[in-house]
């Protein structure tokens, strides 16, 4: 068997579409596709598989009955909130400073790059430590919050913050290279034409960037919708209180209420497929326009 | 509109793009700004569109002081090198650009506005590429879309960033000639740069050459091509064979070293002979010829070990029957001599023409 594999491989070599001089002899090329799918099969579709077998393990009607489950609406409704509010946020600070980054020369332009950076190479645990060590009972700001009666950590606003600290450089990092490559000749010419700063910003700059935009948007919402770690810290785990649904998944589970824990896993899993649709769709759009504005400039 | 532009400097960190710059653009006329890359030719074309601000000194237009004016408001048409063009919006739409973001009270109706566009796209010949997106056009017809989207707002003047830089040679020489007729035409002041001396000649009403961030010499083509102000503008102007020798008395000496006073001759002014014709001539031995084109170019080396380049008629050459690796003798007709960048070529447009002792 073993041996038939190759014989096999080699008769039908000689794809004319396959350079010689770059391709490799095909069983190595079969056993690094094989090893590729294999793996994507392990790590990808089999766990997203297992998550709807489970939720629909025992009928579409328990599927929907997870989602009446006023906790569950709660985590549902939190974490719907925290992404409303982050998000908007996010895309306007990374509208701001790829736009401030890529068309302008200032003192500190590093330094800001290294600042949007810092969520990506933070530990998100650590960054809802910050919160609790700043907000918390005990933390820098605390007696002062208490004295006023505003509650941060265990409630919603350290969600939203912690939210927005871990998906601040979605928007900013997608913008950055299209804003750079663009340049300022589009704007300049917008300008001599007699175009003030807004009617130049949301009738050149922005439509020019509108792709790597809704890539960014995409790719920020994803990640404040399923953030673990950062809000797992300031949240407190008050049930139908201060639980998303990443949260609630966790608890349902511990619960051994496995039926409910992959439905709600389910809804995460379907946005992460809608995330990777819109994602390639963006990527595939943004592409041309990279293209297109290298070809303008004569690269 | 008349454009003045007095005592400017610019500097970018060390670098000094503009220094203390004076220029008088008449109205109505087509100006060039002509020099190599980094004179500050384009700074300056910037300072006087309001992209750029100028450390010092100031820009009037028609003898008002706008040196404080936005680019926006100066009311200018730009024509940027790579066009520039917005990539997201039609032909059509780039054109209109301009009128569509007026202020509602001085907005034209759509109506107005298509028929202005059309209007445009009739001259700039586009009339059926009107729904196309810039990255559907070639070069030149981009070109021409910049120039009609500038036009559009009827700017007092139009400046032109390298116009034609970055357009093959033969689209190159027919968007020249159609800007000239367009100018002659429209008659609205215009200034562009250019690192082409050819363009400049051919194009311009008036030349500005500029060299390190200063204006060399401002004339009209036949000023600075006959009498150049400086040995620059002269070199820059045309191919040059640079001799080192002797000024004395009125007399010039060619001489090998290369330390003597700088001897400028224009290639089809030298003369090839086969026979030694007096004294004001000196040997060479030909190493290579270019027959192709409407002159030929021959290299030769000096018995001082220099090389020189020389053109003549292909008459002259059949004539002569030059072949590769022959002794022949060279004499200048005309030679050009600065003394401190003064002008030795006569000021009635007569160069002084020396005869040169051999060494």
């Amino acid at each position: 068997m073993s041996a038939s594999i190759p014989f096999r491989i080699g008769a039908s070599a000689g794809n004319p579409a396959v350079s010689q001089s770059t391709s490799e002899p095909a069983f190595v090329r079969r056993l690094l596709i094989g090893m590729a799918l294999a793996f994507l099969v392990l790590f990808l579709f089999l766990p997203l598989g297992v998550v709807f077998f489970t939720a629909l393990g025992d009928g579409v009607r328990v599927y929907l009955q997870t989602f009446r489950d006023p906790d569950t609406i709660s985590a549902i409704r939190l974490t719907l909130i925290a992404a409303g509010i982050a998000v908007p946020l996010n895309v306007v600070f990374g509208i701001a400073a790829a736009w401030a980054i890529g068309k302008f020369e200032f003192v500190g332009k590093s330094l800001l790059i290294t600042l949007i950076d810092l969520p990506f190479s933070v530990s998100p645990v650590v960054a809802g430590l910050v919160y609790v060590l700043l907000f918390g009972l005990q933390g820098l700001l605390g007696p002062w919050l208490i004295a006023h009666n505003i509650r941060i950590i265990f409630a919603v606003p350290g969600i939203v913050l912690a939210t927005i600290f871990v998906t601040f450089p979605f928007v900013a990092r997608e913008l950055l290279p299209m804003m750079q490559a663009q340049g300022n000749d589009e704007e300049e010419a917008a300008l001599t034409l007699g175009a003030s700063g807004w009617q130049t910003f949301f009738r050149v700059t922005l439509p020019n960037v509108k792709w790597a935009l809704i890539y960014g948007v995409i790719l920020c919402n994803a990640r404040a919708m399923g953030e673990f770690g950062a809000v797992s810290v300031v949240s407190g785990h008050i049930r139908g209180l201060t639980d998303t649904m990443p949260l609630h998944v966790e608890v349902l589970y511990n619960d051994y209420q496995f039926v409910p824990a992959f439905a709600v896993a389910s809804l995460l899993a379907l946005l992460a497929l809608l995330t990777l649709v819109v994602k390639s769709v963006a990527e595939w759009r943004s592409g041309h326009s990279i293209r297109a504005a290298g070809e303008e400039a004569g690269l | 509109m008349s454009i003045r532009v007095r005592g400017i400097t610019k500097d970018f960190g060390h670098f000094q793009a503009l220094k203390n710059v004076d220029l008088e653009i008449p109205a109505g006329q087509l100006v060039a700004l002509l020099g190599p890359s980094g004179s500050g030719k384009t700074t300056l074309l910037r300072v006087i569109a309001g992209l750029e601000f100028a450390d010092s000194g100031t820009v009037e237009f028609s003898g008002k002081d706008i040196t404080d004016q936005t680019a926006r408001e100066r009311h200018v048409g730009f024509v940027f090198q790579h066009y520039a063009l917005f990539r997201h919006m039609t032909v059509f739409e780039n054109i209109a650009f301009g009128l569509r973001v007026r202020p509602r009270r001085l907005r034209p109706s759509n109506r107005q506005i298509r028929e202005k566009v059309n209007d445009l796209l009739r001259l700039i010949q586009l009339q059926n590429q009107a729904g196309r997106f810039p990255s559907q056009l070639s070069g030149g017809q981009r070109q021409r879309v910049a120039l009609a989207r500038a036009l559009a707002v009827e700017p007092s003047v139009l400046l032109l960033d390298e116009p034609f830089g970055a357009l093959d040679a033969k689209v190159r020489q027919e968007l020249r000639q159609w800007l000239r007729h367009l100018h002659d035409e429209v008659h609205i002041t215009s200034v562009f740069v250019t690192h082409d001396q050819e363009e400049a000649l051919e194009l311009a009403d008036l030349v500005a050459v500029m060299n390190e961030g200063r204006i060399e010499q401002v004339g009209s083509p036949d000023e600075v091509y006959n009498r150049p102000a400086s040995s620059f503008v002269y070199s820059f102007l045309g191919n040059v064979n640079l001799f080192h020798g002797r000024v004395d008395e009125g007399k010039t000496y060619i001489q090998g070293e290369a330390d003597g006073h700088p001897i400028f001759v224009r290639p089809h002014l030298l003369e090839i002979t086969r026979q030694p014709n007096g004294a004001n001539h000196f040997r060479a031995t030909t190493k290579h010829i270019n027959a192709a084109g409407p002159l030929v170019k021959v290299e030769a080396l000096t018995e001082w070990g220099a090389t020189v380049r020389i053109e003549l008629s292909q008459a002259q050459y059949r004539a002569l029957q030059l072949a590769k690796d022959e002794v022949v003798f060279i004499t200048p007709k005309e030679i050009a001599v600065f003394e401190k960048d003064e002008p030795a070529v006569g000021p009635k447009g007569e160069a002084r023409t020396q005869k040169s002792g051999a060494p």
